[in-house]
């Protein structure tokens, strides 16, 4: 009997890693960027490509950045949140429109609607990997410093709004 | 006439007056690149190397590290660079860290575990093997065996 006792042990904390292991996702990375400034931009508007916004004029409030673009499927699964979100005006969305077409992009937001203050253009995705972007929809808190609070790896859901991102942004409203 | 073709033979002249791009420094850079892109890791199919991939991001990342190399910036400056946006993540070898000495340090624990294992295992089983004394009419017996064979009625 004793003689099993060991590797049944040894079975069972192997057992204990794999099933932890199960549950982690891959993709979600913890992002060096929490607690750093935010990359600046400065870049031209999706609807106004004449006009330029830059991620300077934003600062003394708390604001929420999205990427997205009109060719990944994840966006429009959390587009239904962003725009509940932004009818609650609890917080301003800036949408960044990730490695894609203008015409494709417009007509996206025109169908499916527009949550965003405004939309910059990041066609060659250079402020996306400025901010560590490797998978689109992203999305991040950002406080009146400026500086990244918090980052939404995937999209958005309603639980990880009213869990963790309306609170934050309560708290960083009231800084 | 003469002159003539003296500026004849001339004229291929003027042709390399455009300045060739330099191939043995671009050489040298794509290698460099190619060196970089193997220590890391693309963001998107997360098992490949940023040289392996064809996901456009990496393809993006590819360019970035091209321009940082054009910018002569040095490999520890490039890879800080990726470090700083994507985290450790990017590396094929993580660094050595509070957070990874059991990383680093587990398989080592793991074969020291299994040589202790395997040490106590034979020590046990040598302590089972009870000494056995031959008589003299035994071992004469022993070597019958061994240099007739068994006999076989």
């Amino acid at each position: 009997m004793n003689r099993f006792l060991i590797p049944f042990g040894l079975f069972i904390v192997v057992v204990g890693f794999l099933a932890v292991g199960l549950t982690l996702n891959p993709r979600e990375l913890p992002s060096p960027l929490v607690g750093k400034a935010a990359p600046e931009f400065s870049l031209p508007q999706l609807h106004d490509p004449g006009k330029i916004i830059s991620s300077s004029d934003l600062k003394g409030k708390v604001w929420l950045l999205n990427f997205w673009a009109s060719w990944c499927g994840g966006c429009k699964d959390e587009h239904p949140v962003l725009i509940h979100l932004a009818q609650s005006g609890e917080v301003p969305i800036y949408g960044m429109d990730y490695k894609d077409q203008r015409d494709e992009a417009l007509a996206w937001l025109k169908e499916w609607g527009n949550p965003y203050q405004v939309v910059a253009v990041d066609a060659p995705g250079r402020v996306g990997i400025d901010y560590g972007v490797y998978g689109v929809p992203e999305t991040y808190v950002i406080d009146k410093q400026g500086v990244i609070r918090y980052k939404q790896i995937g999209p958005l859901r309603e639980d990880i709004l009213k869990g963790k991102i309306l609170p934050l942004v309560k708290e960083l409203q009231n800084q | 006439m003469r002159w003539l073709w003296v500026l004849i033979l001339l004229l291929p002249g003027l042709a390399s007056a455009y300045e060739a791009p330099p191939l043995a420094t671009n050489q040298q850079a794509e290698a460099r690149l190619k060196a970089l892109a193997v220590e890391l890791r693309c963001l998107v199919c997360q098992n490949q190397t940023l040289a392996d991939s064809n996901a456009p991001l990496a393809e993006d990342l590819r360019r970035e590290v091209r321009e940082m190399i054009a910018k002569d910036m040095s490999d520890r400056e490039i890879i800080d660079f990726l470090v700083s946006r994507y985290g450790d993540f990017v590396l094929y070898r993580p660094p050595w860290k509070l957070t990874t000495t059991l990383l680093w340090v587990g398989p080592f624990l793991l074969l020291g575990v299994g040589a202790t294992g395997l040490v106590f295992a034979l020590r046990r089983r040598q302590k089972k093997l009870t000494d056995v004394t031959l008589s003299e009419a035994e071992h004469n017996r022993v070597a019958q065996l061994l240099s007739e064979g068994v006999r076989r009625p």
